[in-house]
């Protein structure tokens, strides 16, 4: 089992090392540099200079790149151009903004296409099970932002059941007050999202169900005589949620990465509004800062994916 | 000779199946005749709109709203009728999605064939490159890419998708050309000494050809999607190139899409209506593929 982890950690660091270099270069092709966020109307140029001078901006690029990424790993990002703050603070305010905002709409995800996967394949091939493919292929196929678009203007604007924007309204007085305005500015991108979300885990866990339905294993257990419903919940379930498992490591990290279109559309402040805010107005320490976030925690994404994997499935470890 | 005559059996075979399915399936069938029609008036429509009409900005028309002076659905933010900019819009959003999808299917062809063919270190190399790619922050490159290229246009950005998107169709491709080059038709024609080239190209991708088309379909419509997503954030096609990315764009502005809701939602509803049409007619073509599969 350790063997799995370590061997996969170390697997990272060639990755992870092609991953900040390729970040790195196209940072240097974006114009600016870390100090372009102190210059105010009162700085003088020559001081700015002498800061690029002292910051190494004038080096040759590899001892740039070491330079940068030491700063990265010790959580320096320089500073925003137009927000005159430290990149680390604005990402890690918006961070816990995005974290909450993905975690309702994973878990409604979850809520809603599980049983939904489950229905389907009980109701093999019937008409109930076919309104159910048709509605994921058009879910997925469908591009999301028109939907979110629909939403907000259907749901937010014309009817006025949820708030058009923001992460809790100023009324709010009282943690259990601000926790509920919180949930309440969340339940409208959190639910759209979600219902267009379903169709990856419907199709693995529905094909996976039918899969398994005829394994010598379920025949094994129905001949010694366990009741269907444990057949299903013990055997058949189990196993098929195992390629659900292997995309876990995504959700977990994906939770911290930011929904560009729909934190845009619902304005909501998290990291995907921020990138774009960012790009609008040309802040490209930011924009850095927020690609390589992205990048690093597909890669750990990745990783913990592999490593869930070998703890649910033995039969990897052997590998 | 002999061989020739297997791929034409096969192509004819294709369209009989293709035809059946469509009867069979009337939802994939109606979409597939709406969407000729609705392209045709597309396409013929935008060909006789002036560039003028489009391009020149009359801040006096601006927001007129629908039946009023002769614009049956009003105008934009540019005092253009929208329903003009409907005609050219949808007609280079198609054009970009047609371009980004034939781009990545060569590509991706070419790529996957090879790889799956040969296998070996070389696959090895190639997956894990594209491994590395798949993880990467796309949507977010392109974007920062649109920002910093010069003289960005519309070529520019079908070049960024294509450059982008062709791996899922090279990992698709790929596996299949995997299992198919384990068949006892290529073992044959390798111990006869047909070229590697030949084997790849003519005998084995044309019995692909039906998971292609499939396949293209809904990439067609997926790059409907991510075109006019990267236009309606405001990185797609250029200002003064109209697409429906751009018209919905005017939604973003909350009194633009509450107080004049006919600037975005005609170019909503056609998006919706052609992705909808395609995923309809890719589900039928996909179940065609497999039987085909099955059938082989």
């Amino acid at each position: 089992m350790w063997k799995v982890i370590i061997r996969r950690l170390l697997m990272m660091i060639p990755q992870l090392i092609i991953l900040s270099v390729l970040i790195f270069l196209l940072a240097k092709a974006m114009p600016g540099d870390p100090f372009s966020g102190l210059i105010g109307p009162k700085t003088d140029p020559k001081q700015i200079e002498a800061l690029r001078e002292a910051a190494g901006l004038n080096d040759p690029w590899w001892q740039q790149y070491t330079h940068w990424m030491s700063n990265a790993l010790h959580g320096d990002f320089g500073m925003s151009y137009t927000m005159h703050l430290p990149v680390s603070e604005l990402i890690g305010s918006r961070m816990i903004n995005t974290f909450w905002l993905s975690l309702l709409a994973v878990i409604l995800t979850y809520l809603i296409a599980i049983p939904m996967a489950i229905f389907a394949a009980k109701n093999e091939g019937s008409w109930k099970d076919q309104v159910l493919l048709v509605y994921n292929s058009i879910t997925f196929g469908i591009p999301a932002y028109v939907i979110y678009l629909f939403a907000i203007f259907v749901f937010g604007f014309v009817l006025g059941w949820f708030p058009t924007g923001g992460t809790v309204s100023p009324e709010a007085s009282g943690w259990l007050a601000e926790l509920g305005s919180r949930i309440y500015h969340m339940i409208l991108p959190a639910t759209t999202m979600a219902l267009l979300g379903t169709t990856g885990i419907f199709t693995y866990l529905r094909s996976g169900i039918l899969d398994e339905q005829n394994q010598d294993y379920v025949k094994t257990a129905r001949a010694k005589g366990v009741g269907e419903n444990a057949i299903f919940t013990r055997h058949i379930f189990r196993n098929a949620l195992l390629p659900i498992a292997a995309n876990f490591g995504f959700v977990i990290t994906g939770l911290l990465g930011g929904a560009i279109f729909a934190e845009t559309i619902f304005g909501y402040p998290g990291l995907g509004q921020l990138f774009i805010t960012a790009i609008t107005s040309r802040d490209y320490s930011v924009i850095t800062a927020l690609i390589l976030l992205n990048g690093v925690l597909a890669l750990i994404g990745g990783m913990l994916s592999d490593i869930i994997m070998a703890i649910v499935d033995p039969r990897i470890r052997i590998e | 000779m002999f061989k020739q005559i297997k791929i034409k059996k096969n192509t004819g075979l294709l369209w009989e199946t293709i035809k059946r399915e469509f009867k069979h399936d009337q939802v994939a069938a109606y979409s597939f005749y709406s969407l000729v029609a609705f392209l045709l008036i597309i396409f013929i429509g935008a060909a006789f709109v002036p560039k003028n009409m489009y391009v020149d900005v009359s801040i006096m028309d601006q927001y007129i709203a629908p039946f009023v002076d002769g614009h049956l659905l009003g105008t934009d933010a540019g005092g253009h009728d929208v329903l003009i900019m409907l005609l050219v819009s949808t007609r280079n959003s198609l054009w970009i999605a047609i371009a980004v999808t034939l781009l990545t299917l060569i590509i991706g062809i070419t790529f996957g064939t090879i790889t799956g063919y040969f296998g070996g270190k070389f696959d090895l190399v190639f997956m894990r490159i594209t491994d590395f790619i798949m993880i990467l922050p796309v949507l977010m490159i392109i974007i920062v890419l649109v920002t910093i290229i010069p003289h960005y246009n519309a070529l520019t950005l079908i070049l960024l998708m294509s450059a982008f998107y062709w791996i899922g169709t090279m990992r698709l491709i790929r596996s299949r050309v995997l299992t198919e080059s384990q068949r006892d038709y290529v073992k044959a024609s390798k111990t006869s000494g047909t070229p590697n080239l030949v084997i790849m190209f003519r005998e084995i991708v044309p019995n692909l050809t039906s998971l292609i088309i499939a396949e293209s379909t809904l990439m067609f419509a997926g790059n409907i999607g991510i075109e006019t997503g990267l236009s309606f954030l405001g990185f797609g096609l250029p200002a003064g190139t109209p697409s429906l990315g751009n018209m919905i764009n005017e939604a973003t502005n909350p009194e633009t899409m509450t107080q004049r809701p006919w600037t975005w939602i005609p170019a909503a509803v056609v998006i919706l209506f052609v992705v909808l049409a395609i995923i309809f007619i890719g589900q039928a073509l996909r179940r065609v593929a497999d039987k085909q599969q099955a059938s082989l």
